[in-house]
């Protein structure tokens, strides 16, 4: 049943939310010590936000578009009184003092949040392997990893766990784990969805996106997410997308290029898989055959994205996660003088790649490195700018696959992370430049696990996001 | 294992960033961090001039708010995370160098 | 022959202490001062000094996981209206990060200025004209408080110290001035001078005693002639205007030894210790200062319009140095005393009083003498002008314009009426020369001295004949009718 069914069914009083809750509680309760979506699972909080749903729909009052819809939370959004912890241990038990303002948007939407999903720590990792409470898998294979960072949500909305569910993307942590796992997954536009409230991995590059099993339940959730918030000074204002809207537009007329690059073409970047570019060709011809004119396009800054990328995302990590010191929440190891306690606190608290990123984050800023990292990383980033800027000239969207195979195995890339990193390599760019991507899920690879296809679109064109996927959905190859 | 970084870089790096590290995993970090910095090669090669950085993807400027007092947060809530509260207050061990 | 000394001792200028001969010293001070907001920089809760501790605090200003800042809008136009006061370029300017650790700063981050400052290349012209550079004036957050328990409350000795964070995120711009003091009572004047345009434009209520404004000193000394700058170093601590003298004072001497005796300062930050009155150094630091900063990404660049800066311009209300300039200028008055009206904020009614037609000397002389109170809200210029013109025509006598002024100031109200309801009445001429006549017969060695003697023995007997009347008239005869009277009478 998809999110827009449940909430038809909840607001006309078809059906009651607490036993829509309930149904997928038993789903959970089923099978998640095998997936390990889920870090907590905030069953009583659930059943009384579920049963102020029923009553606004018993007193005649609007429970909101997502009434009665469960929903997963990636757990770096802060939700008051409930615990919030990064999959860290430096977190562990910590109960933020207030609501994120997505969690917030949320509840006012009529949405259930049943639970707070696993991830890497920090969401510093592409397979949520490097959580303090265990790898969450693959609900189409258990022996491998969802994707990363945002796993526990793609898990939980591929397992059927929550028709939805919120992830965060800084290097692709939506869009990658929706590829492995087979949803849709969404990031808008930087500034489109309210940073307040997320905690911070790298704050120019994070994005709260959408999670669900199709395009049409996705744009539903990007639709209630999206808008400004005073709260976050890098929100857009004025922009209020709609995307459920635009999903019946098709594509004809559109022009499409395929970023040469990132899908086999001529200089393209190694370590794509023969069958990820074959699923990717085939979403092109569909296109075409919906009416689409397509193009072969050159963004050659794209590859330089990687490198990019893990400058600056580490560089503001190194800062952002500064505060877990010990002194005002979180874990506190006990030392004779406070930087000795900040030392400790940090040392015990933090897993090796998070670790491993505040170094590499605090080197590239230290003196005499900051202009031959941190400075030519962000001029990187004006190449990639002008390149995309350059490339949305010629066409309206891009396409490439959203990640460079199809689900790895467990423990395969732990031990050499630069074979982890050079999963994000299709959706870095879109980071660096903060345009909206979306990955579609189209066939199966020749393990039989699931191929996303990416659309990108200019900043500001989140819409056309949907409304391609909705074609390419609809296109479909076997899932 | 790369030159780009060495073994004492990694200690120094470590200290800033408050990490106590043990010997194999500053041999570990100098190795791995070197892979990752020899990666970037791609781009400490690159000439950018006079391209100019972007450090926001966005270009907004003059977002402010009004001077305006709101409710504070209830101490107790606050305190009730910390680890050691005393007296409405946090308590640190001593603090041993200069406030910058 | 003029008596050099005298004028020298009663004069308000203190003196310069003298440092050895053939060294110079140099002294660039940076100055913090809290912005007079309601709200801290990035959040809503009070900026507020004394409240319970940890009352005035938030996600956003304890840094908590997941909050984001949104820059003050009314920060910054202070930050600029300072901007402007101090002569600076007010440019498109950016937050950044300095990174160190410290339990009093919630996030381990300061949320500052670097390479690009809202306020640059400004200067400071102090009273007696000399041109202090201004490097820039920056904004940036305050910190929390420690309060260190054990070991006599100093941070060294402490056995644990207890975090308040009610002050972290209180808006503060840091003043960097260039280091073109040579003198103490420069470094001084610069900090007075500071000081009064802070109150002037409303920045800030700029108390050093309550920490609203901190000064920091960069002190260093070379051999006269030279243009090179040695090794400096910061002096924190300094509580006082007072103090900052007495440091810098110190430190110099301090550097001076060491060169002397072919030793070197080390570049270090120090602290003033106000009871053993010198300057003591802090412990080493960890870390060597590499704060690795950058553009702070969760908030955006501040880009004022033209426009933005024209309209702080045209708000600019007149700063103390144009103000003691129109005020010297419509009185004559010396210097000291211009000075002292402009920085009780007392010219405006002076000017006014002096509009409507007042003595332009009563009227520093009233206010001077008499006017030295937190609050004369209730004395109105026309009052002020309407009591100096009784004075000036001897319908009062100086001793009742004081008394009535006493009145005003309390309750307000008419000088005239005052005096009625006092019972003052002019003192009739006749009435006081019958007084004087009798005076000078039942004195008459007094008289001859008044008449003959030297300067000084004249002086000396005038007083005691205006003391005489002044007593039996209880202080209603007229000063200067009195002299007159006598001075007729002598010849």
């Amino acid at each position: 049943m998809t999110a827009r069914d449940i909430a038809a069914a909840v607001r006309s009083g078809d059906r009651s939310a607490v036993a829509v809750l309930e149904e997928h509680l038993d789903r959970i309760a089923a099978r998640d010590e095998e997936l390990h979506a889920f870090n907590l699972v905030t069953a009583d909080a659930a059943r009384a936000e579920a049963e102020a749903v029923d009553a606004a729909v018993a007193a005649g009052a609007d429970p909101g578009p997502l009434a009665g819809v469960p929903i997963a939370l990636k757990d770096n959004m802060c939700t008051r009184g409930i615990p919030t912890t990064c999959s860290s241990k430096i977190l562990e038990g910590w109960c933020p003092p207030y609501d994120a303002t997505v969690v917030r948007r949320l509840r006012a939407a009529g949405a259930i949040a049943v639970g707070k999903t696993n991830l890497d720590e920090f969401a510093m990792g592409s397979s949520t392997e490097n959580s303090a409470n265990g790898p969450t898998r693959n609900p189409h294979d258990t022996s491998r990893v969802p994707g990363g960072s945002s796993g526990g949500t793609a898990a939980s909305v591929a397992a059927g766990f929550t028709p939805l569910g919120i992830g965060s993307d800084t290097g692709g942590s939506i869009r990658q784990p929706a590829a492995f796992c087979g949803v849709v997954g969404m990031k808008p536009t930087y500034g489109a969805v309210s940073r307040y409230g997320l905690i911070a991995f790298a704050s120019s590059l994070d994005q709260i996106g959408p999670f669900a099993q199709d395009v049409a339940d996705a744009a539903a959730l990007f639709d209630v997410i999206a808008g400004h918030d005073p709260l976050d000074s890098t929100s857009i204002v004025d922009f209020e997308p709609v995307a459920s809207d635009a999903l019946g537009r098709g594509v004809d007329g559109l022009r499409i290029g395929v970023v040469r690059e990132l899908s086999g073409g001529e200089g393209t970047v190694e370590g794509l898989s023969p069958d990820v570019l074959a699923r990717t060709q085939e979403a092109v011809v569909a296109l075409e055959a919906a009416g689409a004119t397509i193009e072969d396009i050159s963004v050659p800054s794209a590859t330089l994205g990687l490198s990019a990328y893990y400058l600056v995302a580490p560089a503001e990590a190194s800062s952002n996660l500064a505060r877990y010191d010990g002194v005002r929440y979180g874990l506190r190891v006990d030392a004779p003088t406070t930087g000795e306690m900040n030392t400790a606190s940090r040392t015990a608290g933090f897993g090796p790649e998070v670790k491993r990123r505040i170094m590499l984050g605090t080197y590239a800023l230290s003196a005499g490195y900051y202009d031959a990292f941190y400075g030519k990383a962000l001029k990187v980033r004006t190449m990639m700018l002008r390149d995309f800027a350059a490339a949305y000239e010629k066409v309206d969207v891009l396409i490439t696959p959203t990640a460079p195979t199809t689900a790895f195995p467990l423990g395969e890339r732990t031990a050499d992370p630069m074979t982890m990193y050079v999963n994000d390599v299709c959706t870095i760019p879109s980071n660096l430049t903060g345009h909206p991507g979306i990955s579609v899920p189209f066939g199966v690879g020749d393990d039989g696990l699931p191929v996303g296809v990416q659309v990108l679109a200019p900043a500001l064109d989140d819409v056309l996001t949907f409304q391609v996927a909705a074609v390419l959905e609809a296109a479909g190859g076997p899932r | 294992m790369s030159e780009r970084i060495s073994r004492a870089d990694v200690v120094h790096v470590a200290r800033l960033a408050r990490l106590r590290l043990d010997d194999d995993e500053i041999d570990l970090f100098t190795g791995q961090l070197g892979d990752i910095l020899a990666h970037a090669a791609d781009i400490e090669a690159l000439d950018v001039g006079d391209i100019p950085p972007t450090s926001h993807p966005l270009p907004l400027v003059n977002v402010m708010r009004a001077d305006v007092v709101t409710p504070s947060v209830d101490r107790d809530e606050v305190l009730a995370q910390a680890p050691a509260p005393e007296d409405g207050r946090f308590r640190v061990p001593p603090v041993l160098g200069e406030e910058p | 022959m003029t008596d050099f000394s005298a004028a020298a001792a009663t004069d308000a200028t203190p003196i310069e202490p003298t440092l050895p001969d053939g060294w110079e010293l140099v002294v660039g001070l940076e100055v913090h001062v809290e912005l007079d907001t309601a709200s801290k920089l990035f959040c809503g809760c009070a900026n507020q000094f004394g409240s319970e501790p940890n009352t005035n605090i938030c996600p956003i200003c304890l840094g908590l996981p997941g909050s984001l800042p949104v820059m003050n809008e009314r920060a910054v136009e202070l930050a600029m209206t300072l901007g402007r006061a101090l002569d600076c370029d007010v440019r498109r300017s950016v937050m950044a990060r300095k990174n160190y650790f410290y339990p009093d700063m919630p996030k381990d981050f300061q949320t500052t200025q670097y390479d690009q400052p809202t306020n640059s290349d400004g200067r400071l012209v102090l009273g007696d004209g000399f041109v202090v550079g201004v490097e820039r004036a920056h904004i940036e957050e305050d910190t929390g408080k420690s309060t260190h328990i054990g070991g006599g409350g100093r941070i060294s000795d402490a056995q644990y110290s207890l975090v308040d964070y009610n002050r972290a995120g209180v808006p503060l711009v840091e003043i960097v001035s260039r280091p073109d003091m040579r003198t103490i009572e420069h470094a001084k004047a610069y900090v007075e001078e500071l000081r009064e345009i802070l109150i002037a434009t409303g920045v800030s209520d700029a108390r050093m005693e309550e920490g609203s404004m901190r000064v920091d000193a960069n002190v260093s000394v070379r051999p006269h002639g030279s243009d090179e700058l040695r090794t400096r170093c910061e002096i924190k601590n300094i509580n006082s205007v007072r103090s900052l003298g007495r440091a810098i004072e110190y430190e110099a001497r301090r550097h001076i030894d060491l060169w002397t005796s072919g030793s070197a300062p080390d570049q270090e930050t120090r602290h003033w210790d106000e009871e053993g009155g010198r300057t003591l150094p802090g412990r080493k630091k960890e870390d060597a200062d590499d704060y690795r900063y950058f553009q702070e990404p969760d908030l955006v660049p501040l880009d004022p319009a033209p426009e933005t800066v024209a309209a702080i311009d045209a708000a600019m209300p007149p700063l103390p140095s144009a103000r003691r300039a129109a005020l010297a200028d419509a009185t004559g008055a010396d210097p000291a005393s211009v000075a002292l009206l402009v920085g009780r904020g007392q010219d405006e009614l002076a000017l006014a009083a002096i509009a409507a037609g007042a003595d332009a000397d009563k009227v520093v002389v009233r206010l001077v003498n008499d006017l030295a109170v937190d609050d004369w809200s209730k004395v109105t210029a026309t009052a002020l002008a309407e009591l100096v013109e009784m004075e000036s025509s001897g319908a009062i006598s100086a001793t009742q314009a004081k008394q009535i002024l006493a009145d005003m100031t309390e309750r307000g109200g008419d000088p005239a009426i005052l005096a009625a309801a006092r019972g003052f009445e002019a003192m009739d001429t006749d009435e006081l020369e019958t007084l004087l006549d009798g005076l000078i017969a039942d004195n008459p060695d007094e008289w001859a001295r008044f008449t003959s003697g030297d300067d000084a023995d004249h002086k000396k007997m005038q007083g005691f004949f205006t003391g005489q009347i002044m007593k039996a008239t209880r202080g209603q005869a007229d000063g200067k009718t009195v002299a007159r009277l006598l001075a007729q009478r002598s010849t």
